[in-house]
């Protein structure tokens, strides 16, 4: 068996598993064991067959693929690879590959330039949902190393997640009182215990996640997407009797659709100019053909992976010109032949280059909405409304993780003008989020608002050029901040409150949760000893200080993202740190829960250790250059490598090369900058909450209108409320008034007038009509009445009658009819 | 001017017996209440019909023989004969039966049929 047909079957099997947990927990999950209680091993034993299916995956591919050993230059990661492309095999039906080989012999001109070739890549499709002619729909794959690694990620922290859970969540298997719910009596709320529709959601959230990475094509991705919100829906609304968690939950899904809206903007650029959402090239079902890919329409091999507006968006575009062609010359060939002659020219003038925008703006904007980018990052911090383990799942390996995946996954599609949009994007939300982090209380809070902001360093990363930067940085962040969040939830397990003012001293009570929480922050500031050796977060946040450095510098009109970046380091290891001297350090604030607090059971402590061990090792490389950072390399997207100016729509824009960035005279800075912010940011906690020497009180009371201003979240909320919620239920206002002041009356009215009508034919049936019949009725029972006398019954006067009618009749005929007798 | 009593027997004089026969019929049916008085009435009506079908049906009767009815009248007359035994027979169990009601054949106290 081939790879290409390895890799689909072995991923395929590991994204399918969750969802057979899923059905299973969905008929049979009340039933499983008492409570329900075997929901938890089937949807964790589901989960770790899927990691270990990842993990052969990945065995296999640094095996057979050989790793980029020299990543500092772009000919290192052209690795060659044979594969029979056509043949076929039960599941695996259609595969088609890039193969490197073939763009390698075509590309041997223009000496001096190093040859690029594309990264190994495989994909196909599983399923065709649509085919009409050269569209289709289908379900299928694309799996290159980047995908091999998120399954990895995803799977293996969903499996520690769902360790945690287990024990996190028993309170769910018996009958639970909420007491944050105030029934109308005034009593709490009692109610059935879900620990099995916990397991059953987070199976389907970890099989929408999969879907997302191995998707082959755009459309499939965006059912996965969808199914990611609706997931998250369940989880963040599992306390769904809380009118807070309900709210979050409708939150999120709101702001998510805001964003998908775009999206689905984008997804019709691309379908209505190409006809096609396939990332990779693939073979089509219908005609046996192998038709192109977004990424070989968008960057063909022909012309060296440099990008360029496919020639179908030109054409979409230069709809016009093409009507004035057909207008004089009516046949269809010929009529080809001219627009396949024109589009270069068309593109020379700059046809089609606003609907590439838009499409790469269009799929940033959904991914705004599901990575909690400004302006939709509101919906974030209220998800945390969900269990904690939902906010551990959702902050690192799922969910938002989704959104940066996408950029990354979508990068050689995005002209260099959407690229600088998500720079700047992200560089305003990781300095908002961070900054609002500084001030918030609850535990919880400050982590959500901690991964906006490192959302944030992602999209920046990405948005400068640093593809492998922001990925590493996502798969670093995964392991880091799902152990945060695992941690804080084993601290509110021990105290009961969110509140970090209550806390305090924990250290001494909770040493496993203190000490792998510690590793956490520093994996988050990224901790290290320059040049040597660090924590995850190291590796992943220098090489995006030294890209974005890169990037100021031959860009200097933006040389505001460096700052932001920088000054988000600072601001990160401060609040980072004052989470941690807040509450594990120093003496306790509040005795009672203090007393109450106790190490939580091995269950939930044994992921946390396996999550901190990921959380310090996970940038590192072995020897031989294998490691997360060099498997990326190699899925880079053809023809980013180097570098690229270009005259864009929001002007010139120079794309540094990433490997410059690695060069000393950058990275250098890059790493001294990000050790003495990171440095001076827990220094700056310390003195303020671990050493009393500047009073937090103090300095709050001193920059007061800022204070307010952060204890508010930059009134973003309050914003949004004003500018949308408030117009919206105004609008709703109004429009139910139309409906009851003018639609209801103007009903009403008729149905006025059909009454008075209806009275009026009442008022004839009852009088005319039934007076008529009436009338009828009493004549002949009145004239019975007076025709019964003559029935006496006496038969002698009977026969009188017969006697004298008889006689009457006779001279009555006699009389009235003597002239005709007589004639 | 001939009178009827000294002329030829002819169908008048059969017809005016009939005529009479009817009459005291009719009147004995009309005064009588008691009800076996009645039926003999209505044999005196069903007898004064029966002399006129017999006297119109008489050859002899008939003078110059062109206007003869042949045996028409007296099959009519049989047919009546016949009608009125019957007729008697179903009368005479209605009047037995209200006799053994009533214990009395009077008309006048059989009323039960009046409206």
């Amino acid at each position: 068996m081939t790879a290409a047909q390895l890799f689909p079957i072995l991923l395929g099997i590991a994204w399918l598993i969750p969802l057979a947990s899923f059905v299973a927990i969905l008929f049979f999950g009340a039933r499983m064991g008492a409570h329900g209680k075997g929901a938890a091993t089937v949807a964790t034993s589901a989960i770790g067959a899927s990691f270990i299916l990842s993990l052969v995956a990945l065995v296999l591919w640094t095996m057979h693929g050989q790793p980029a050993s020299n990543n500092h230059h772009g000919d290192g990661h052209a690795s060659v690879l044979n594969s029979d492309a056509g043949e076929s095999s039960g599941l695996v039906r259609h595969i088609a590959m890039r193969s490197p080989e073939q763009a390698g012999v075509e590309g041997q001109h223009a000496g001096g330039h190093e040859e690029q070739v594309g990264p190994i890549s495989y994909s196909g499709d599983w399923y065709t949902l649509y085919a009409s002619g050269a569209l289709r729909l289908s379900i299928g794959w694309y799996i290159d190393s980047l995908t091999v690694l998120m399954f990895v990620v995803v799977t293996f922290i969903a499996t520690c997640i769902h360790v945690y859970a287990a024990g996190y969540m028993h309170d769910e298997l018996h009958a639970v009182t909420d007491s944050e719910v105030q029934l109308a009596t005034g009593e709490p709320l009692h109610r059935e215990g879900r620990f099995h529709r916990f397991f059953q959601a987070l199976s389907l959230f970890c099989f929408s996640m999969l879907g997302i990475v191995i998707a082959g094509n755009l459309a499939m991705v965006f059912i996965f997407w969808e199914l990611v919100g609706i997931c998250s829906w369940f989880l963040i609304g599992f306390y769904f009797e809380r009118h807070s968690a309900s709210t979050a939950a409708n939150k999120a899904f709101i702001v998510n659709r805001v964003g998908d809206f775009g999206m689905l903007i984008g997804l019709m650029a691309l379908w209505g100019g190409l006809g096609t959402l396939h990332f990779g090239d693939s073979v089509s079902s219908a005609t046996g053909q192998v038709e192109s890919g977004l990424f070989e329409l968008v960057r063909p091999s022909e012309n060296h992976h440099e990008q360029q507006v496919p020639d179908g968006l030109v054409a979409f575009a230069a709809a016009d010109q093409i009507e004035k062609m057909a207008a004089a010359n009516p046949s269809r060939s010929e009529l080809r032949r001219e627009v396949a002659a024109a589009v270069p020219g068309w593109r020379e003038q700059g046809y089609g280059r606003w609907l590439l925008f838009v499409a790469g703006l269009g799929i940033f904007c959904g991914c705004v909405g599901k990575s909690a980018q400004v302006p939709l990052f509101v919906w974030l911090p209220d998800a945390m409304e969900g269990p904690t383990p939902v906010s551990a799942l959702v902050h690192s390996a799922t969910m938002v993780a989704a959104g940066v995946y996408l950029v990354g996954r979508f990068f050689p599609v995005l002209t260099p003008d959407v690229l600088l949009v998500i720079a700047y994007t992200g560089g305003i939300t990781l300095f908002i989020a961070a900054t609002i982090a500084v001030t918030a209380t609850d535990i919880k809070r400050v982590l959500a608002y901690s991964t906006v902001s490192q959302l944030g360093y992602m999209m920046l990363a990405l948005g400068v050029g640093g593809w492998v930067a922001g990925l590493f940085h996502l798969i670093t962040h995964a392991f880091f901040k799902s152990l945060l969040f695992l941690c804080s939830g084993s601290v509110i397990h021990a105290c009961h409150t969110n509140d970090m003012r209550k806390m305090g001293g924990l250290l001494k009570v909770m040493p496993y949760t203190a000490w792998t929480m510690l590793i956490g922050c520093l994996a988050i500031i990224g901790a290290g000893v320059p040049f040597v050796l660090g924590f995850s977060g190291y590796y992943s946040k220098d090489a995006i200080l030294a890209q974005a450095l890169l990037f100021s510098r031959t860009n200097p009109q933006h040389s505001i993202l460096y700052v932001a970046v920088a000054g988000g380091a600072f601001i990160t290891a401060f609040y980072m740190f004052r989470l941690w001297f807040m509450t594990f350090a120093g003496s306790p604030r509040d005795q009672h829960v203090f007393e109450h607090a106790h190490e939580s059971p091995r269950v939930m402590t044994a992921p946390l250790v396996a999550l901190a061990v990921f959380a310090v090792v996970a940038g590192w490389a072995l020897p031989g250059g294998l490691g997360v950072e060099s498997l990326l390399e190699q899925s880079r997207p053809a023809g980013t490598a180097e570098g690229a100016t270009t005259a864009g729509i929001l002007g010139s824009i120079t794309l540094p090369a990433e490997h410059e960035s690695h060069v000393g005279a950058v990275h250098v800075t890059a790493t001294l900058t990000a050790f003495l912010t990171a440095f001076a940011g827990v220094l700056l906690a310390a003195a303020m909450y671990l050493k009393p020497l500047i009073s937090p009180a103090a300095v709050a009371h001193a920059a007061r209108p800022i204070y307010t201003f952060l204890v508010h979240r930059w009134y973003v909320d309050e914003l949004y409320n004003v500018l949308f919620v408030l117009p919206t239920l105004g609008l709703a206002r109004f429009i139910s008034a139309i409906d009851t002041q003018v639609i209801d009356r103007f009903i009403n009215s008729l149905a006025w007038i059909a009454r008075q009508i209806a009275s009026v034919d009442a008022w004839f049936d009852r009088v005319v009509v039934d007076g008529i019949v009436n009338v009828t009725g009493s004549v002949t029972w009145k004239a019975g009445l007076e025709l019964k006398r003559v029935q006496t019954g006496n038969l002698r006067q009977y026969v009188m009658f017969i006697v004298v009618g008889t006689v009457a009749i006779f001279v009555l005929a006699t009389l009235l009819f003597r002239t005709s007798f007589a004639g | 001017m001939t009178f009827a009593l000294f002329g030829v027997v002819s169908v008048s004089h059969y017809l005016v017996v009939g005529a009479i026969l009817f009459t005291c019929g009719v009147v004995c049916m009309a005064l009588k209440r008691n009800a076996l008085g009645v039926l003999m009435g209505i044999e005196l009506v069903l007898n004064g019909a029966n002399i006129n079908f017999v006297a119109f049906g008489s050859e002899y009767l008939a003078g110059d023989g062109k206007s003869v009815l042949g045996l028409d009248g007296e099959v009519m007359a049989l047919f009546v004969i016949l009608l009125a035994a019957a007729e008697a027979a179903v009368a005479l169990a209605i009047t037995l039966n209200f006799y053994n009601n009533h214990a009395t054949v009077d008309v006048d106290r059989a009323d039960d049929l009046q409206g």
